[in-house]
């Protein structure tokens, strides 16, 4: 155990503080919130939370700020946690990441900065994301965030994408004096921490909050803008005289599998599930008019294994569904969904169909779906992801009696941006091509990140290319040099 | 916020209206549309754009009143305003000098269907136009589409207006009437552009259909727009709307838009309970409108 060699003002030793168990954080019991679209973890008390940061063995050389894709210091917010500083602490981790109530609810902690933390070889990892959340939900009822004031450059830059990346740049560029605005192609800023993301594990009232925070510190926002469509990339530079470009316009098309059956009513993809519900409150129906697909008393199944898989079947189990399956071809160690989600799910009654696969969907006869024929899998070679790869066992499908299915299996380029901006770089998928330590495209000023570069990812994962993005913006404006 | 400039009724249930959205109209092609949301609580439609007017930045839409959200959206009048209007967006009508371009417009389908005839006779091509409606009141659009068309012929279903029939009894007549046909161009109800593509494709014109689908976001990230062509899914929003007539599966596309048919008449019912008072004196205001045009 190496301490740090400046004094601690953590009164435990490192055995101690190995002793003091992982403090749980507070949920809404699972047999309510099945049943309400509330979120289910609470949150920690002051108390809670200053009694994990003590766990915290203030590493000399930290692995979790080191994982952690936007460099948060964690040994030093978690100091001040210890401290009960919990306004310094907050303002510490926006010296790294402007969305902090964000990332301490949504980010997979276990493969960035839990997963590496020292305490975890012998007990539980530090609840780095729970002790997040902490201060930044205190300073926001506190009210009390400082608004940064800075010089201006004179540069202006557009940020094409609310989501996670592009509100990164913003946030981090406005911090260095840049005039920045940001365009959203949705009537609602926030990307899919808005319209993906349901309520009981990303209140919107959250996002609203980091919001109204950037557009103190001046950032723009203006909304119904589809860049390649409403303006081009090029008439932002050259006509609206934007000295740089980020584009983080995220997620495309939903895939889909391409078996018999997917165009039966009834058969959705995720991003319209829950774009139905989350952006355009479809369960509120008639009072709101977007409609959706009635699931009280319902048999419902998701097709995948990752978040957004969760996310949708969590939130048809919300909206009454009688059964809500899980249909995942490969097995529990492969699922790609953040380790939390999954079990918050099993204990809500989500039933899981592990090495499971769809091959068709079956028809009532009035075109709306009635069943999925399934077929179970076993796990053989590794396959290019690394993953052992899902073989089908012959003789062994069976149907499964649904009246909705959801597709979430992925997404592909969307191509709005690419076919339209000349001499802007694409890779073999149709994804833009930026360095991965400057997010520079093939265009001079051009920057991009997030899942429009990389393909389906992770929020924090988009929000680390939004740093470097904007710490290479930077530059750029200052040097002129591409 | 998106104001009304001016807002007509052009025939019984169909309204023009005139909306200030610079960005939407400099931009703006043949064959492409907006999606709009009237108020917070609303639902997101597409709505045909029939043309633009850069100078002024405004763009006019034209909307038949069907559902709860287009007959809300016929009450609005000059003054008023739209909450969110987002476009223009799909891919604008494929235009060059084909030769002989037969445009056809059914029922609200017109308004889609004019720019493009348009801009295929500014291109140098031969534009025969083909409207059908219900019945004479139904007509849209007759005066603009005359002045781009070499030739323009209307049929009525109750042959109340011009030639009783269908427009692809007239299609067909161009065809045994020996005309050469180097693109077919049809924008009208699902049943019309299915008639249309079952005609030419024995005839092996090439045949071009703009396609309606249920849509929310518009710009290819929900997949609600998805539509079978040749066999594999495709987004209205983003490779359409406009797709090839012989390879569209009509079928799927009917069946998908009455995904939300009961919710959609409870939907109207309500509003229409709602708004029983209201809606009596938007019929006058359409009777005089619709007076005042046989005035004319």
């Amino acid at each position: 155990m190496s301490l740090a060699a400046k004094k601690s003002i953590n009164p435990l030793s490192a055995k101690e503080r190995i002793k003091v168990p992982r403090q749980l954080m507070p949920e809404q019991p699972a047999g309510e919130r099945n049943h309400n679209f509330e979120e289910v973890n609470l949150g920690y008390s002051p108390e809670l939370a200053r009694q994990e940061a003590l766990r915290c063995l203030e590493c000399a050389k930290p692995t979790c700020t080191a994982n952690c894709p936007v460099g948060v210091k964690v040994k030093e917010f978690v100091e001040l946690i210890v401290a009960g500083d919990f306004l310094r602490a907050a303002a510490k981790i926006r010296e790294d990441n402007v969305l902090p109530a964000v990332t301490g609810r949504v980010c997979p902690q276990e493969d960035h900065c839990e997963g590496k933390c020292l305490l975890s070889k012998k007990v539980k990892p530090l609840g780095i994301g729970y002790l997040e959340r902490f201060v930044a939900d205190y300073e926001q009822r506190m009210g009390n965030h400082a608004v940064p004031t800075v010089a201006p450059t004179g540069k202006k830059v557009a940020v094409v994408g609310s989501g996670p990346s592009g509100l990164t740049v913003a946030g981090d560029l406005i911090q260095k004096g840049h005039k920045v605005r940001v365009f959203e192609a949705l009537h609602e800023l926030g990307g899919v921490l808005v319209y993906g993301i349901p309520e009981f594990r990303l209140p919107k009232q959250i996002i609203r909050e980091q919001l109204d925070y950037m557009r103190e510190m001046g950032v723009e926002f203006e909304t119904d803008v589809v860049i390649g469509r409403t303006l081009t990339i090029d008439e932002l530079i050259q006509e609206e005289g934007y000295d740089a470009v980020y584009i983080g316009t995220g997620a495309g098309l939903p895939q889909f599998m391409g078996i018999p059956g997917e165009h039966l009513n009834g058969v959705y993809s995720a991003n319209e599930f829950l774009t139905r519900i989350n952006l355009m409150k479809a369960y509120k129906f008639p009072n709101y008019d977007e409609p959706m697909v009635d699931l009280h008393g319902k048999d419902v199944a998701v097709i995948g294994g990752g978040n957004t898989a969760l996310d949708a079947i969590r939130s048809a189990l919300r909206l009454g569904a009688r059964k809500a399956y899980v249909i995942y071809r490969r097995g529990d160690a492969e699922m790609p969904a953040r380790a939390e989600e999954v079990h918050h799910a099993r204990q809500e009654g989500i039933d899981f169909q592990m090495l499971t696969a769809p091959v068709e969907f079956i028809s009532d006869g009035k075109g709306w779906l009635k069943a999925a024929r399934c077929v179970r899998m076993e796990l053989g070679e590794p396959d290019a992801s690394g993953r052992r790869r899902p073989v089908p066992v012959e003789g062994s499908e069976f149907d499964l009696p649904l009246s909705v299915a959801i597709m979430a299996i992925g997404t592909t380029a969307n191509p709005i941006v690419q076919s339209t901006t000349p001499g802007l770089g694409t890779d073999r998928r149709g994804y833009i091509q930026a360095n991965s330590e400057t997010q520079r495209t093939t265009r001079q000023g051009v920057f991009a990140g997030g899942d429009i570069v990389t393909g389906a990812a992770t929020v924090i994962l988009a929000m680390g290319a939004g740093r470097r993005a904007a710490a290479s913006i930077h530059d750029y404006l200052q040097t002129g040099q591409w | 916020m998106f104001n009304i400039l001016d807002a007509q009724f052009i025939a019984p249930g169909i309204k023009r209206f005139i909306l200030e959205a610079p960005r939407i109209a400099r931009k703006q092609k043949p064959g492409q549309f907006v999606i709009l949301r009237i108020h917070e609580q609303g639902e997101r439609i597409p709505v045909t754009i029939e043309n633009s007017d850069p100078g002024r930045g405004t763009i006019s839409l034209v909307v038949q009143s069907a559902g709860k959200t287009t007959q809300l959206l016929n009450s609005l009048i000059a003054g008023d305003h739209i909450l969110d209007v987002v476009g223009p967006l799909g891919k604008p009508t494929e235009i060059e000098k084909f030769g002989t371009v037969v445009v056809i417009g059914g029922g609200v389908g017109t308004a889609m269907a004019y720019p493009s005839a348009a801009a295929f006779k500014r291109a140098g091509n031969r534009v025969i136009s083909i409207v059908g409606a219900r019945n004479r009141e139904l007509v849209i659009l007759e005066r603009e589409l005359r002045s781009v068309s070499d030739a323009l012929m209307i049929t009525t279903d109750d042959g109340s207006y011009c030639d009783k029939g269908f427009v692809t009894d007239k299609l067909r007549q161009l065809i045994d009437n020996g005309a050469r046909i180097d693109l077919v161009l049809a924008i009208g109800p699902i049943v019309m552009m299915r008639a249309v593509a079952e005609l030419t494709r024995k005839e092996h014109i090439r045949t071009v259909v703009s396609l309606n689908p249920i849509m929310i976001d518009g710009t290819g990230m929900c997949g609600g727009c998805r539509v079978l062509i040749d066999g594999k899914s495709e987004f209205a929003c983003v490779d359409g709307p406009e797709f090839d007539a012989h390879k569209v599966n009509f079928e799927v596309l009917v069946q998908r838009n009455g995904m939300y048919r009961d919710a959609e008449q409870r939907s109207l019912a309500d509003y229409q309970r709602q708004t029983a008072k209201r809606t009596a004196v938007h019929k006058d205001e359409e009777q005089c409108a619709v007076a005042q045009r046989s005035e004319r």
